[in-house]
Parts: structure tokens; sequence; C-alpha cells
């Protein structure tokens, strides 16, 4: 056979490749950017996983080492928009020829920038080359407003795309029929589960309306973010700490925006306590405004990262552990492993988008509630809350 | 060295928390099964709320 | 902490906040106001087939409860009248009973007095009969008397004898 021929680099890439497009590879190969051929040491392994966590100016499916000895990556550049000191500026990534050290300088309208680490950098005014300093940040070099189509924006208007193409179908196929057949038939549940388990419960039967179209969007463009996480395309949206700064944001401001006096009161001036405890309760409670968007920001962030690292971790078992186990042990192993773990990770993409949007449901709620104090206002509404009192009395 | 330790003592405070929290749920059903789904969408706020607590802190401290 | 706002990109975030606010504008729009409108309508529509279900269901009972009565009333009806014919029949019996009685008894003592008046002619007839034949005798009875003395006192029994008086 010819395959016995090959190298066995190449053997470990393809299964690698193998592995990666039926469980959950986002692995594609960091080193041939240097074009240095496959991953394989400890510190390879950990560059790759690093680079691929963070955002990236072009879209690199695999590569792979040709009949003439070199490898060819297999791929797209993305188009870089900056607005640099001169101006804005356009061109494509591929001027970098897969650069990320900061090596091959671009000069486009009249600035010169470099590619360090999948991040811009415009050179100051007469730099040739970039100089890092002490803490490893380049001194001669700064960041321009990078307005790039990166691999991430790439990847949200997929998703945006994706979910106008599902759900536009799925409200189209209303105005024929009330019943909705193919595709459709599964997402209709998911709406109605958004709607009944997280809006109305936590908004109230009332309010929830207003704030289904956020809350539905959220949902969905997080769950199929998280899902296109796991695909071999190499996908890490919401592991951008941006896209979920962004998303806790919108929560944040829709949550102050639809605050009623309540919850102004509840914040600023508490009531039914000593006025000593109210002083002292102000700072905690603004303090609490601002983490609970902060909570969420971290917690989708940190445990798609997490789960990322654990998975390209696991299917990296299958190098580390070549040496002890062989070429078909490791490969094996890691099978088992990442499958394993991408189950979960299955379980955790839904969870953390249904965390977010019930979360998100349940801050809207706790700002939009009318509180009763004293129940003699039972009359006004809250007729649910009441019966649940009554219950427990009896209880 | 002290960041780690410190994110080392929230892992293992965030552990002990979700024990907590899994542990009383398993019992609330046990006791109720009618009301597990109430129990588990409980649960699973509760716990999202000390994941983000946990890695919050573990994040501000890295 | 560093590493993560190293890593924080504005651009990045600019980007996801514009397509977000997009997004959810355009879901809005083609999606979410029909799926939800007609699942509102759908769950309305469910809604109302039951409440009418229910309608139904009752206003059968209604129907059902109104015939029971309606039966019940036709029978009631029907042994009244029944007790009311019963009750004219034992009347007009009774009447016709009293009428007969009465047109009898009228009958008879009208008979009883033609037979009086009858009777009380016949007598008076007779008694003039008698008058006559005794007269006739008794001018016979004097011719016989006339000729033979012995043959009139013959004649004279003879003649009794024929004329008893029956």
């Amino acid at each position: 056979m010819k395959i016995t021929s090959l190298p066995i680099h190449f053997l470990a890439v393809i299964s690698f490749l193998l592995l990666g497009s039926l469980v959950n590879a986002q692995e594609h190969s960091v080193a041939e950017a240097n074009d240095e051929g496959p991953v394989n040491t400890q510190q390879e392994i950990t560059d790759y996983t690093n680079h691929h966590l963070k955002d990236s100016h072009d879209f690199h499916l695999f590569s792979y080492q040709g009949s003439d000895g070199e490898r060819h990556s297999v791929g797209f550049s993305l188009p870089v928009i900056l607005w640099a000191s001169n101006g804005p500026v356009a061109f494509m990534s591929s001027e970098f020829h897969h650069d990320i050290d900061g090596e091959v300088v671009v000069e486009k309208g009249g600035s010169r920038f470099v590619n360090l680490h999948d991040k811009i950098y415009e050179l100051e005014e007469g730099a040739e080359e970039i100089v890092m300093g002490e803490d490893h940040h380049p001194v001669n070099a700064h960041k321009p407003f990078d307005l790039s189509i990166t691999k991430s924006v790439f990847g949200i208007l997929l998703v945006g795309l994706l979910l106008l193409f599902w759900f536009g179908s799925l409200g189209k196929q209303y105005k024929k029929k009330s019943i909705p057949t193919g595709f459709g038939r599964a997402l209709e549940p998911l709406v109605i589960y958004v709607r009944d388990e997280i809006a109305r419960p936590n908004i109230g039967e009332h309010k929830y309306r207003k704030y289904m179209s956020f809350l539905l969007t959220v949902f969905f463009f997080i769950w199929v973010s998280n899902l296109l996480g796991m695909t071999p395309f190499g996908f890490n949206i919401t592991g951008q700490i941006a896209v979920t700064v962004c998303l806790a944001l919108f929560t944040f401001f829709i949550v102050q925006f639809s605050g009623n006096k309540d919850y102004w009161k509840h914040i600023f001036w508490m009531p039914d306590v000593p006025v000593i405890m109210k002083i002292i309760l102000i700072p905690i409670e603004v303090l609490g405004m601002l983490t609970k968007p902060f909570s969420l920001l971290i917690r989708l962030f940190a445990n798609i990262t997490a789960g990322h690292v654990v998975v390209m971790g696991l299917i990296a078992l299958m190098i580390t552990l070549k040496a002890q186990f062989g070429a078909v042990g490791s490969t094996g192993l890691s099978l088992v492993l990442t499958l394993f773990i991408s189950v979960i990770e299955i379980l955790v993409a839904f969870l953390q988008a249904f965390i977010f949007t019930m979360l998100s449901a349940l801050f809207i709620g706790m700002a939009v509630a009318e509180h009763d104090h004293d129940h003699e206002h039972d009359e006004e509404g809250h007729e649910v809350d009441d019966v649940e009192d009554v219950r427990e009395s009896f209880v | 060295m002290y960041n780690l330790i410190g994110a080392g003592l929230i892992v293992i405070g965030g552990g002990i928390g979700l024990g907590q929290i899994g542990g009383k749920a398993m019992e609330g059903i046990a006791r109720q099964p009618e009301a597990a789904g109430k129990i588990q969408t409980a649960m699973i706020i509760i716990g999202a709320l000390l994941e983000g607590l946990a890695f919050g802190a573990l994040i501000l401290g890295k | 902490m560093d590493q993560l706002l190293n890593d924080f990109s504005p651009g990045l975030f600019v980007m996801q906040a514009v397509i977000l606010i997009i997004l959810i504008l355009l879901m809005k729009k083609f999606a979410w106001k029909p799926i939800l409108s007609s699942l509102d309508e759908r769950e309305q529509g469910i809604q109302g087939a039951l409440e009418a279900a229910e309608k139904a269901r009752l206003e059968m009972k209604n129907l059902q409860a109104d015939n029971e009565k309606a039966l019940q009333e036709a029978r009631a009806e029907r042994d009244a009248m029944l007790k009311e014919a019963r009750e004219i029949r034992t009347k007009m019996i009774a009447e016709a009973e009293g009428d007969a009685k009465a047109q009898a008894d009228k009958i008879i003592t009208q008979a009883q007095e033609a037979i009086a008046a009858e009777k009380r002619a016949a007598v008076a007839e007779l008694k003039g009969q008698v008058a006559e034949l005794s007269l006739e005798i008794a001018e016979k009875v004097v011719k016989q008397e006339l000729s033979d003395k012995e043959k009139q006192q013959q004649y004279v029994d003879k003649m009794l004898q024929d004329a008893t008086l029956n």
C-alpha cells in the first residue's frame, strides 16, 4: 500500500481530520502558518490551542503536505478592514501570507500593518519592523480600530443567516397552514419552550411579550454559535470575550431601561429597612446591578473556552501519548475520550444558551415585577402569588 | 503563585457548593418526584449563578 | 484579567452589536412575530374549541333535562286526561241511569193511568150493555110470559145462564 510509505506525521494529520469531522475537532494546524509541518510537540499543541481560542483573520480548514514536499493550506482569506490613523484601510488577509508573528509588513494607505498573534498592529511612523518590549507588548505599534470580517464575524454572520433562513421559513409556513412541516416541526417546540419555560414564568404573563424577540434571538444565537463551535470548521464565536460582553450588555441595558419605579427604589432606597442600612445597601445594590451582566458574560465565555480547551487537549492526546501507547492506542484513547466529552459539550452548548436566556429573563422579570409589600393590595394582580401564599400557609 | 492558590480555593469552594446544590436537589426530588421539573430548573439556575461567581473570581484572580 | 482585556477586540464588539441589533429586528419582523402570533392564534383556537365543546356538552345536558321534563309533563297530562275522562264517563252513566229511570217511571205511570181509564171506560160500557141486555131479556121475558108460563121460566133460566157475568 502506498499509505505505508507516507510519513507518519501525515497519518496523524489524516486521523486528526477524520476524527475531527467525526467528533468535534476545531483543530486546524497552526503550524502550517509557519510552514513548519504538523503539530507535534507540547509547545506547538499549546500554541495551536491558544491560536484556536482567539479570533483569526483568515479561515483555515486544514493543511497537507503535497507531493512536492511543501505544505498547502486549504481555506480562504477574509477581508481586513481597519480604521487606521490615516483613515480607513481595507485589504485581504492573504497579504500577510498566513504570518501571525509580525514579520510580514503590509503597507496600505500610508500606514504599515503587521499581524501579531492574530491582532493587527499599526506600526508607528517610520518604524520598519515591530519591536517587542519587556512585557511582550510591542513598543512601536498600536492597535487600530479593527472592523475586519474575522473568522468570528464570519461565524456570526453565518449564524444570523442560518437563523433567518430557518425561522423565516418557519414564519412563512404559518401563512399557508397552521401546523408547520419538515424542519419547522422541530423548531416550533423550541420556540414554545423558550416562551413557556423561560419568558413566561420569569417575566410574567402580561409583560413577557415585549421581550420575546430579544430572548428568542439571543437563545438561538448562542445555541447555534455553541454548536457551530463543535463542528470542525474551528469557529469559537461565544468563546470571544467581545461577543459575550456585547450579549451581556444588551441584557444589562434592556434590564435598566425596562426597570420600573419599584426596581429603582429597591436599588437606591430599599423600603422597610432602617435609614442607615439603606445607605449601606446602595453601593451593594449598585454593584449587584453590574455583577449580574458580568457573571453572565464570564459564565458563557469561560464555559465555552473551557469546553474547547478540554476537547482540544483530548484530541491532542493522540500526539502526546503516541510514545507510550503507539499511534493506534493513543488515537483510540483520544477518540473515546473526545467522543465522551463532546456529548457533554453538546449538552453544555444547550445549557449555556438556556442559562443565559433564563437569567436574562430573570433579571428582566426582577426589573419589571410589581412588588406588593403589604398584601392588602392583592386585588391588583398577582393572583398566582396569593394562591401560592395561601397554599404555603396551609402546608 | 498566590493567585493560583486562590483560584484553587475558589474551585474547591465552587465544587462544594455545586455538590450541595446537586445533593439537596436530589433529596428534594426523591421526596417529591412530582416537583422534579421545578427543582431541576431552580437547581440549574442556582448552579449557574454559583458557576458565574466561581468563574468570575477565577478569571479576575488569574 | 490582563490577558482578557488584551483579547477584547473593540471591532468584534461593534460588529457583534450591529449584527445582533439587525438580527433581532429582522428576526422580529420575519420570524418571531408571525410565529408567535400564529402560535397564539392556534392556542386560542384550541381554547375556543374546548370551550365550545364544553358548552355543547352542557347544552346537550340541558336539552336532555328538558326532554325528560317534557316527557314527564306529557305523562302527567295524559294521566289527568284519563282521570277526567273516567270521571265524565261515570257521571254520564249516572245521569243516563237517572234519566232512564225517570222516563220509565213516567211511562209506567202513564200506562197505569191509561189502564185505569180503560178499565173505567170498560166498566161503564159494560154497565150500559148489562142494562141494555137486561132490558132486552126483560122484554123477551115479558113477551114469553105472555105465551107460556113454563116456557117463560125455562127461558129466563137459560138467559140467565148465558148472561153470566164473567
